[in-house]
């Protein structure tokens, strides 16, 4: 069986955002970068299968230099091979999946894994997308997968729910919270990972579809009131000023 | 043409749908373009509903291969609609569906997509979206460069308004069914309960109720207004059989509700991130520092213990 995996590198969750000059992108001085929380998932459901039945994983990342060290970490936790196709941030989900798809067409994978959803662009777009330029079955926002010979079985959040879905293989996957517990990196994957090598490549031309035209942070909200008094006289003037200032009940 | 990619349930349109059609008429009548919304199904009972809200023509697709739904089945299905009517803009709510279906749409038809958008306007007869990036901690504004653009709306967020049109419906060909992947079945359904995403009150819970059968108060106050329960990280990883899927923030739901109630929540940015939307929000903690105070238009330094079953109580009229 053979796998790839998706991988976004993303500022920190706790990253304060502050607009570049050009009032369209993050500023990204003192940004820490880490991989996407859901992509970590996805990395480990593939090394769970890869111990469980058997598979060559392939980590790819579409990126540019800083991408490396993501792709180091890949290797370090398993990844049998890595792939770092260099083009600059293009806030398209359409571009990435496109180039993912490129990559991946011809080389006969079973399964791709991806996260949901990327943390700072929130597409939640590159895993259908490219399940659809590369004519598979999807899943997306799985919380539980199995596979059988060339079929899989997955759980997918849904309103008030849980989706049972059934497909064929190959399939995209993207994972959610649920799915798995990512590992850390051992060690011994560590220094293992230094002597693997990334593979680099250049993007094709992308025809972009979508722009960002203004980067702007949301107002802040009115400083906000305490109310005072006994429980019982907080809690009343509470409901009162829901009701009657606020009327939100 | 505006094609609205609109769902049903139990044979009514649903709420984030009409709000999408309210949008789209909002839109159509600004730019001179026709309105259509498409149901697909085992069954469209219940899509004229769709003419209160603007909608200039149904169009319909019914076949049992619809009945279970499938991301390559829709996808092919409302891409050849858009094709058929040359229509310019699809756009969809951002429910589990409409996020499944509209970038896989967009990919065939090669458009651009923006997700979750909270305003939308057209600027030379194309689309132009703002959208939440980063949880919430930035907006976008976007220009699409592609001649067919793909939106799904964030539910909550755009008014439903009733404009109705002249009924007229259309059956669409029936796919032929061969799909690569088809839901099976749904399961946990907690019946009759509103999704977060779409609820218009939610209290939620933290660390600080201490266990996960103290959420029944929580329960209590959400009755009594009418809301559903959501939570923090802390609160579903701490073992209390708080399931994931009611997690608020940046690794579980943004939701933008007009009521939002904080108990024993502290306030952090992933937190904060994913509830910062609602109208108006509501924090109760004991530690007057808290950081949750400072975004609260209410805030309650107190014991939620105490708090919390005043408020219920005073709801239900009893003192
Ligand atoms: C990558 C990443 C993603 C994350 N995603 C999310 C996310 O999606 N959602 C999320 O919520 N968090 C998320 N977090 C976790 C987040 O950083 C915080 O740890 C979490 O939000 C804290 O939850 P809490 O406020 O319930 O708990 P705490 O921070 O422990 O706060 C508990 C609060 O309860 C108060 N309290 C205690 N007892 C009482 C009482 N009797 N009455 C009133 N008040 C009381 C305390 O004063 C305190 O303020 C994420 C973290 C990371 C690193
Ligand atoms: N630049 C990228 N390189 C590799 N994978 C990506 C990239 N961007 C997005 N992905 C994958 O697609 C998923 C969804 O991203 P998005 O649609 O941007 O929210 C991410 O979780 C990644 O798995």
């Amino acid at each position: 069986m053979k796998i790839l995996v998706a991988l976004k590198q993303v500022p920190d969750t706790e990253t304060k955002i502050k607009v570049a000059a050009d009032g369209k992108s993050l500023d990204a001085t003192d940004v820490k970068w880490i991989t996407s929380p859901y992509d970590e998932m996805a990395m480990e459901e593939a090394l769970r299968i890869k111990e469980s039945r058997g598979a060559e994983v392939v980590a790819i990342s579409v990126g540019e230099d800083r991408t490396r060290e993501l792709l180091r970490n890949a290797l370090a936790l398993g990844a049998d091979a890595a792939v770092l196709i260099r083009s600059a941030e293009a806030g398209d989900p359409l571009a990435v999946a496109r180039i993912l798809a490129d990559f991946a067409r011809d080389k006969s994978f079973d399964l791709i894994l991806l996260g949901h959803t990327g943390f700072g662009g929130d597409h939640g777009a590159v895993g259908p997308m490219l399940a659809e330029l590369l004519g598979v079955a999807q899943a997306h926002v799985v919380t539980r997968l199995e596979l059988g010979e060339d079929t899989f079985r997955a759980e997918r959040e849904a309103e008030g729910g849980f989706e049972r879905i059934e497909g064929s293989l190959p399939a995209v996957i993207t994972a959610q919270r649920g799915l798995n517990e990512p590992r850390y990196p051992s060690l011994k994957g560590i220094i293992g990972a230094k002597k693997k090598p990334i593979e680099e490549l250049e993007a094709g031309p992308i025809e972009s579809t979508i722009r960002v035209s203004t980067l702007t942070l949301p107002p802040a909200r009115p400083e906000g009131r305490k109310l005072e008094g006994s429980a019982a006289v907080q809690a009343e003037s509470l409901i009162q000023l829901l009701r009657n200032e606020a009327k939100v009940i | 043409m505006i094609i609205v990619f609109c769902e049903l349930k139990d044979g009514r349109l649903r709420k984030p749908s009409a709000e999408s059609l309210s949008e789209a008429r909002r839109l159509a009548d600004s730019g001179g373009l026709q309105v259509a919304a498409l149901f697909a199904g085992a069954s469209c009972i219940g899509s004229e509903e769709a003419a209160r809200y603007g909608a200039d023509l149904i169009l319909q697709a019914e076949a049992p291969a619809l009945a279970a739904y499938s991301s390559d089945g829709f996808a092919a299905l409302l891409a050849d609609a858009v094709q058929a009517r040359r229509a310019s803009i699809l756009l969809a709510a951002g429910t589990a569906m409409g996020k499944d279906v509209a970038p896989r749409v967009a990919a065939r038809l090669g458009a651009g997509y923006a997700a979750d958008v909270t305003g939308l306007s057209l600027a030379g007869g194309r689309l132009q979206a703002t959208r939440p990036m980063f949880a919430g901690k930035a907006f976008a504004d976007c220009e699409f460069t592609s001649p067919i653009q793909v939106a799904t709306t964030r539910p909550n967020v755009f008014p439903v308004a009733e404009s109705p049109r002249p009924l007229v419906q259309e059956a669409l060909p029936a796919p032929a069914g061969d799909f690569k992947a088809v839901v099976k079945e749904l399961l946990a359904k907690s019946a009759g309960k509103v999704d977060l995403t779409e609820a218009d009150v939610i209290v939620s819970g933290g660390r600080g109720m201490k266990e996960g059968a103290n959420f029944k108060l929580l329960e209590d106050l959400a009755d009594a207004l009418g809301g559903v329960v959501g939570a923090s990280r802390a609160a579903v990883d701490a073992g209390w059989g708080i399931p994931h899927a009611m997690q608020v923030g940046q690794t579980g739901k943004v939701v933008s509700p007009s009521l939002y109630i904080a108990c024993g929540i502290s306030g952090a940015i992933q937190h904060v991130a994913g509830m910062s939307g609602s109208k108006v929000i509501v924090a109760i903690n004991k530690d007057p520092e808290a950081p949750i105070f400072r975004i609260a238009t209410y805030g309650i330094v107190g014991d939620l213990f105490e708090i919390v079953p005043l408020l219920t109580a005073s709801l239900r009229g009893q003192h």
